[in-house]
């Protein structure tokens, strides 16, 4: 036979499993094999992003999957997420109190001065970005006396573990409405065991954010900051840090401490609207998993964008629920992005049949 | 991917779900039942929805078939036979038709027509008919809920004013049991009829969009159509009007695959349904589980060589 029948395929997809894989070995003679450890560390954002949309939080796993994936963000969040599907649901966490959080960084763009004091901690925001090209060949050596400096310059006793948070300060000024006692008693939608049945409550679309592929986040939050959309928002307080887990104790009962997590934090103040008769500013909300600013950020500005879309119905994009939260998943939206790749050739068939179809008809008619 | 997970890969708690999700399909066909939806660890798109029902549905000592574009060697359907396999210990595979309890399927339904005991699945990439015509599943769900299906009958009705013909291909709605339509996934219009009265269960899921629906055994299933404008299956005449066969077993009643023979330029026609077309030449039909047919691989460039080149 002549042509290339592509159909036919067990040995193509074991040569593409080990051609992928070569791939990330063909430096064997030179070069050393990424640890877990240092994926970890010296990738640290992209490891964050791949435990903040794989949904999961396990560093080891996340360090895997990116290995795995080769540093492909969408795909480490794939094998993240769909180990995710195989584990049973074992308990809920109470809420958690973030003031407590342990913080390695926090900023408010509200106020100069704030309880406890801004903390730049570790950011890229005024890096210049220029390169360093020390690091191109950095020795051991090098690589040890930066950790080991930092350390030795480091005054623990100055910091403060946990700070106030920004919110409350707006909240005693009477400028930010206070906490309906009604929300300690809602149930968290989780979206993992529910279906997603649009209207959804606001603990579904914040769990499905939190888990959003970052781009897709910022795109759609980007859209409302430029124009289409008007929320006006000022960061009353980023943060990042780690937060307990807290478990029932499998005897007691009592809830006990198992470990803890790194999340980030931001609280956007947004346009003043009436509220219970009031003028008060109004807020949105966004959270993640490990270290991700501009994830938080866009999450927290969608957040008030979906809240203004449901009470004064959607003007734009960004404030349609259904329009942000069923395009921001990663997973499903590289998955459908991928599948293009594969044979099409019945329903393409079908189309030649209709358009064969309809040219025909359209030479009768011009030859009538 | 290790020896310690469980049978079908899926926690117990999501195997219920999709369970209980499927009886509810059947009670009311042809609507869309949402569910959760697990991730898998092949990507949306890739017959997500299907697997989660065949993994869930699927028993020890039960014999499955997965074919895609009607082929059971087809990169994708070996892909996901091989992880059904993997994650379900004791269960046979087979590419006969006639074997198969369960016929995992994307973009086909089968030539040879399938028994009550039975059960086709078919891959799902959009769920929802009305999608053409209406873009927020919010709206959607009012107009199934009330059957109001006239704007889709209006855009057929537009096809024929500028084309003069219907120009839906593919994934053409059907109405079930005289109230929901349903985007019958995209199977040909050549499988459209088979849908209708059919003896087995049709079970169709959508893993991205989260939905599960059902076409019931002995259920009528119909293509939006006009009385003066008839539903119409693809054409295979050549020039002068006579249906084409096909070129390997000589069958003239099949959906036909057209390639271009890249040695002579001509155009050749085929069987999609590749064991179909295997029957009609008489191979064997033995009770081998494991018997594959390889025969169609031809030409196909080894990753290394393609790496390396």
């Amino acid at each position: 036979m002549g042509y290339v029948a592509i159909k036919g395929g067990r040995d193509a997809i074991e040569g593409s499993k080990t051609a992928f894989d070569f791939l990330r070995t063909q430096q064997a003679e030179n070069e050393q094999p990424l640890q877990a450890g240092a994926i970890e560390n010296q990738l640290r954002l992209l490891h964050s992003r791949v435990i903040s949309e794989g949904g999961l939080y396990h560093p080891e796993l996340a360090s895997l999957a990116i290995k795995q994936a080769q540093g492909d963000s969408l795909e480490a969040a794939f094998i993240l997420r769909a180990h995710r599907s195989t584990v049973p649901r074992i308990a809920e966490t109470e809420a958690l109190d973030t003031s407590k959080m342990r913080v390695t960084r926090r900023i408010s763009s509200a106020f100069k001065d704030i309880p406890g004091g801004q903390m730049l901690g570790a950011a890229t925001d005024y890096h210049l970005r220029l390169f360093k090209m020390e690091l191109l060949n950095e020795s051991p050596e090098a690589f040890r006396a930066v950790s080991k400096q930092w350390m030795d310059e480091l005054d623990l006793d100055t910091i403060p573990d946990s700070f106030p948070k920004v919110v409350e300060v707006l909240r005693n000024e009477n400028l930010l409405a206070p906490i309906k006692q009604s929300r300690h008693d809602q149930v968290p939608f989780d979206i993992t065991r529910e279906p997603l049945v649009l209207p959804l409550p606001r603990s579904a679309a914040l769990a499905t954010m939190a888990r959003g592929e970052q781009g897709g986040l910022l795109s759609i939050a980007y859209s409302n900051m430029r124009g289409y959309g008007d929320i006006h928002p000022t960061v009353a307080e980023l943060r990042v840090g780690y937060v307990p887990v807290m478990l029932p104790h499998p005897i007691t009962g009592k809830p006990m401490e198992v470990g803890e997590v790194q999340v980030t934090e931001c609280e956007v103040v947004a346009m003043y609207e009436e509220q219970d008769g009031k003028p008060m500013f109004t807020l949105g909300y966004g959270a993640c998993f490990g270290h991700n600013e501009v994830k938080a950020i866009s999450m927290a500005i969608l957040d008030r964008a979906l809240q203004k879309g449901e009470q004064h119905g959607p003007s734009h994009p960004s404030e349609d629920a259904e329009f942000v939260l069923l395009h921001v998943d990663g997973i499903d939206s590289m998955g459908f992005c991928s599948h293009y790749k594969m044979p099409h050739y019945v329903t393409f068939q079908s189309d030649m049949d209709r358009l064969r179809t309809t040219q025909d008809k359209q030479a009768q008619e011009e030859a009538k | 991917m290790s020896s310690q997970q469980q049978f079908g890969f899926l926690d117990e708690h999501a195997k219920k779900e999709i369970r209980r999700t499927a009886l509810k399909a059947v009670a009311i066909p042809g609507y869309q039942v949402p569910y959760s939806s697990r991730e898998m660890p092949m990507g949306r798109g890739f017959g997500t929805g299907g697997l989660q029902l065949t993994l869930a549905l699927i028993g020890k000592g039960e014999t499955l078939k997965v074919i895609d574009q009607g082929a059971d060697d087809s990169v994708n359907a070996v892909n996901l036979r091989d992880f059904i396999q993997m994650t379900c210990p004791g269960i046979d595979t087979t590419s006969f038709t006639e074997e198969a309890d369960l016929i995992q399927s994307r973009h086909r339904i089968p030539e040879k027509p399938l028994r009550e005991d039975q059960l086709l699945v078919l891959q799902v990439p959009y769920p929802d008919a009305l999608v053409i015509v209406e873009s927020s599943e919010a709206k959607r769900k009012v107009l199934h809920g009330e059957a109001d299906y006239s704007r889709l009958l209006v855009k057929l009705y537009e096809d024929i004013v500028k084309f003069k013909e219907i120009t839906i291909a593919h994934r053409y709605p059907t109405r079930i049991n005289n109230h929901y339509v349903i985007d019958p996934s995209p199977i040909p219009r050549w499988d459209v009829p088979k849908l209708h009265n059919s003896k087995a269960l049709t079970l169709l899921g959508a893993g991205r969009e989260k939905k599960i629906y059902a076409v019931p055994p002995y259920t009528q299933a119909i293509p939006l159509a006009f009385e003066d404008m008839p539903f119409r299956v693809e054409n295979f005449d050549d020039e002068n009007g006579q249906r084409r066969a096909c070129e390997r077993c000589g069958c003239t009643d099949s959906f036909l695959d057209e390639y271009i023979d890249s040695e002579t330029g001509n155009k050749i026609y085929r069987c999609s349904d590749s064991d179909w077309c295997e029957e009609q030449m008489g191979f064997p039909r033995s009770d081998t589980a494991d018997y594959l047919p390889e025969t169609t691989v031809t030409n196909v460039k080894s990753s290394k060589e393609l790496v390396n080149a």
